[in-house]
């Protein structure tokens, strides 16, 4: 009985003009219906292997700015040597992992927020690569605004919290060719050596337009720019002078320079 | 298969191919074709958008209002690239990040868009089906030709395994950096409609007009 009312619903739908105002309402409803049913199941279901992959994604990202990355190796093997830390951006201090979890995003005053973020997390993460003489490298996490996009990437320090030994910026939506060209390995490789702070412990780290001039006294500061992507690479600059800086983990960098500063100040 | 079906099917490979007769979906074969693998994916995702689209489309042709029949086409090729962009991400991570927008992008491939438009609008499921697997076979061929050449040429290599050892690990071959840059496809593509045409005649096309050739004594 339901079904019969239902096949003659189903065949006077399929009966009418089509470019009558119903069937047109009906059709468009129709595909827009099944399409988006199609896509949100796909998301959803798929959902958890992508987090996977991201995750995976980033370790990898964590292993090659440490510089212990060979192809073919285990990601989740590799990261074991790897020390996760959790640091309060206020004091510099090492927390616990509970505080990181529920943290409230804090807003950025706007003349402060160079790295056009909007807000960030009080307590971050760090990773450490240790050897038994100490830290070896410190690798600490970006995020600021390129031009189209937000880039994420990371920055592995020496023990002298100053200089770079290598750069990562792996999630972007920038112009391919372009703005795209900062995930180029042959360009990250320029910043490998390259100096964070200048003398008076101002980050001086800039990515400028054209070629670095080798005999130019802040050529240990500079990194050749990407023809036809000053503003994306305005936005590295400006992201990695915000998190490298005293907003950032600039007092954390601070606190585990000390002893080294007592040094150089020996000689 | 009767020699219709078979027509239908073979066509679009060399004879009406969509890249160098009908000269559509360039830019993808541009921008992907720098490596074989990640060209591979993109073959693989746009067959798999051009079929899906053209049998849907096909099987409910008759219903489809001819006023909305553009927006109708772009929901379901849309939501088919997102299906495709969606299991790329879980299942080819590393392949998905290099193709980055490319892969979103198989939405305004105008093969797509073309054979709903001029083929399964007015064909059954079974011939519209043939027909897109024609011309996504027309479109691999010449994206996989395109990427054998600047992966050989420009990386000494295919699929990542070196046939040519470059002289920067010790071989002898020097690595030609052009073939990395987009303009290289244009001329490889540009080379291999020349070679097709010179081929097969019957694909040139008649110029539009022609100039006329005027003397100065007709003038006065």
């Amino acid at each position: 009985m339901n079904n019969k009312v239902n096949g003659s619903l189903w065949a006077r739908l399929l009966a009418t003009p089509n470019n009558s105002t119903s069937k047109i309402v009906v059709v468009a409803l129709g595909v827009c219906l099944v399409s988006s049913i199609l896509v949100s199941s796909a998301a959803v279901l798929l959902k958890p292997i992508q987090k996977q992959n991201e995750e995976l994604g980033r370790q990898k990202e964590i292993l090659k700015v440490a510089g212990l990355y060979r192809p073919g190796i285990d990601i989740t093997d590799g990261f074991q040597s790897i020390q996760t830390r959790y640091v309060d951006l206020h004091s510099g201090q090492y927390v616990d992992a509970a505080l990181l979890e529920n943290q409230a995003a804090v807003a950025i005053p706007r003349k402060e927020d160079i790295a056009g973020i909007g807000k960030k997390m009080r307590y971050q993460t760090l990773y450490l690569v240790a050897s038994d003489r100490g830290v070896d490298t410190i690798i600490l996490p970006l995020i600021g605004k390129g031009l189209w996009s937000t880039v994420h990437g990371f920055v592995a320090l020496s023990a002298d919290a100053n200089t770079i030994r290598a750069v990562s910026f792996y999630d972007h939506a920038e112009t391919p060719g372009l703005g795209g060209e900062i995930s180029n390995p042959s360009w990250q490789a320029k910043w490998q050596g390259k100096n964070v702070f200048g003398m008076h412990g101002h980050a001086q780290i800039r990515v400028i337009k054209g070629r670095v001039n080798p005999s130019s006294h802040h050529a240990q500061y500079e990194i050749d720019g990407l023809s036809g992507a000053t503003l994306t690479a305005n936005g590295i600059t400006n992201m990695v002078r915000y998190w490298l800086g005293e907003q950032g983990f600039g007092p954390y960098l601070d606190r585990i320079r000390l002893p080294a500063k007592g040094g150089m100040m020996h000689e | 298969m009767n020699n219709e079906n078979r027509k239908v099917l073979l066509e679009p490979v060399i004879d009406n191919n969509p890249i160098t007769l009908q000269i559509l979906g360039i830019c993808s074969a541009l921008a992907v074709t720098t490596q074989l693998a990640p060209a591979l994916i993109m073959c693989l995702a746009l067959t798999f958008v051009l079929v899906s689209s053209s049998v849907i489309i096909s099987a409910i042709r008759h219903h489809i209002p001819t006023n909305i029949r553009i927006i109708v086409f772009m929901t379901i090729i849309a939501s088919l690239v997102i299906v495709v962009d969606q299991f790329l991400r879980a299942f080819a991570y590393d392949l998905s990040k290099q193709l980055s927008v490319f892969v979103g992008l198989i939405i305004t491939n105008c093969i797509v868009l073309g054979r709903a438009e001029a083929y399964a609008t007015q064909n059954g499921v079974w011939p519209s089906f043939l027909d897109a697997v024609g011309h996504g076979l027309g479109y691999s061929v010449i994206l996989i030709f395109v990427a054998v050449v600047r992966e050989l040429l420009g990386s000494g290599s295919i699929l990542g395994v070196k046939i040519l050892p470059l002289i920067s690990e010790g071989g002898w071959y020097t690595s030609n950096g052009l073939m990395l840059l987009a303009p290289s496809a244009f001329f490889i593509i540009g080379l291999l409609i020349w070679g097709v045409r010179s081929w097969k005649p019957q694909q040139q096309e008649k110029p539009d007009y022609r100039i006329q050739v005027v003397h100065r004594t007709e003038i006065v």
